[in-house]
């Protein structure tokens, strides 16, 4: 048995190590608090139209997804062509939060790279993406007709991403809807 | 001459630039007490962005944001739990460098403790082994010295 400990100890440890790395990709991401409860309240200002303003409660009725972008943001342009594709199959609206942003380059950026934003809010200060807990772009969320945030995702959403993760949440809420 | 000046334009330079660089204006405090508040509260807090680095020593735009949303908190009268619990809202529990004792963390803050106590009872167990054998050694029947004489 005593010969046997070190080999042990070694073994302990590196399974312990092996879980460490196969979660460290994944280790920066934050779950976000907010999940099934009701999103934060925002009266927000939309791109290129200062004056008018849309609210959290303008937007119930619908499950949308609320994209946190910025024209200073390169992993956003890389994420790009998956909002304009999926604006385009009209499976939901893509509603953005264009996060600390120069309205005038946020056109300009819409512009080159293509405007898949059916409403497209503008946080010039950030205070509403605090009140999302966002920390870095861009952040995918699902919010329902009821107004709960539903479901968050960090960093580039693509294809493969919406497939597994938010196609069977959003028949899980079609599921919930018809229930009623 | 010639020298001094190029100093002194140097040196001006860099003062100028410095100012411009500013990037955020500094926030102001109230009074001492407002002040030593937001430094052990911003000490506490994580920065999401640069996530081994606080509140306090972070220079990331967001770090500013929330350095700013901690002082307007404290400016408009909340304790310091509510200024937490704001961020723990929006941020979760990882924002807390000294998190919170609750079943997710029991054996964060419990495991020391209970580990301390392995140890204590292992040692004992094996000192008190030791000492049996001990005395087992010394009343051993073959132990001259301290066979009984029965004659």
């Amino acid at each position: 048995m005593k010969r046997w400990l070190p080999l042990i100890s070694f073994a302990i440890l590196a399974i312990l190590l092996g879980f460490g790395l196969k979660n460290a990709d994944t280790k920066s991401l934050i779950p976000s608090p907010l999940i099934d409860k009701p999103a934060p309240d925002f009266n927000l200002p939309l791109v290129g139209q200062p004056e008018v303003f849309v609210s959290k409660s303008d937007l119930l009725g619908t499950t949308y997804l609320l994209n946190v972008w910025g024209s200073w943001c390169a992993a956003c342009r890389v994420e790009h062509p998956f909002m304009n594709q999926l604006s385009r199959s009209g499976i939901l609206p893509v509603v953005g939060l264009n996060w600390k942003d120069e309205p005038t380059e946020a056109i300009a950026w819409l512009k080159q790279f293509g405007d898949p934003y059916s409403i497209n809010m503008s946080d010039y200060s950030g205070r509403t993406a605090i009140d999302f807990g966002v920390y870095g772009a861009p952040e995918s969320f699902i919010i329902d007709a009821k107004g709960n945030v539903r479901y968050k995702h960090i960093g580039v959403l693509n294809q493969q991403i919406f497939e597994r993760e938010i196609q069977p949440l959003l028949a899980t809420i079609a599921r919930e809807v018809s229930g009623q | 001459m010639k020298n001094t000046l190029i100093y002194l334009i140097f040196g001006i330079s860099i003062v100028l630039l410095s100012a411009f660089s500013v990037a955020a204006p500094p926030l102001e405090f109230d009074n001492q007490t407002q002040e030593s508040r937001f430094n052990k509260l911003v000490a506490e807090l994580r920065c999401l962005v640069c996530q081994n680095q606080n509140l306090a020593d972070s220079d990331a735009e967001l770090a500013q944001d929330l350095r700013r949303e901690v002082l307007d908190l404290i400016r408009s009268g909340k304790s310091d739990t509510q200024v937490k619990d704001f961020l723990v809202q929006r941020y979760g529990e990882f924002v807390l460098y000294r998190p919170r004792l609750d079943k997710s963390t029991y054996l964060l803050w419990l495991g020391p403790a209970v580990f301390f106590l392995i140890a204590a009872v292992v040692i004992g167990l094996v000192i008190g082994k030791r000492n049996q054998q001990f005395l087992e050694n010394q009343n051993m029947p073959n132990n001259k010295d301290q066979k009984p004489h029965d004659d």
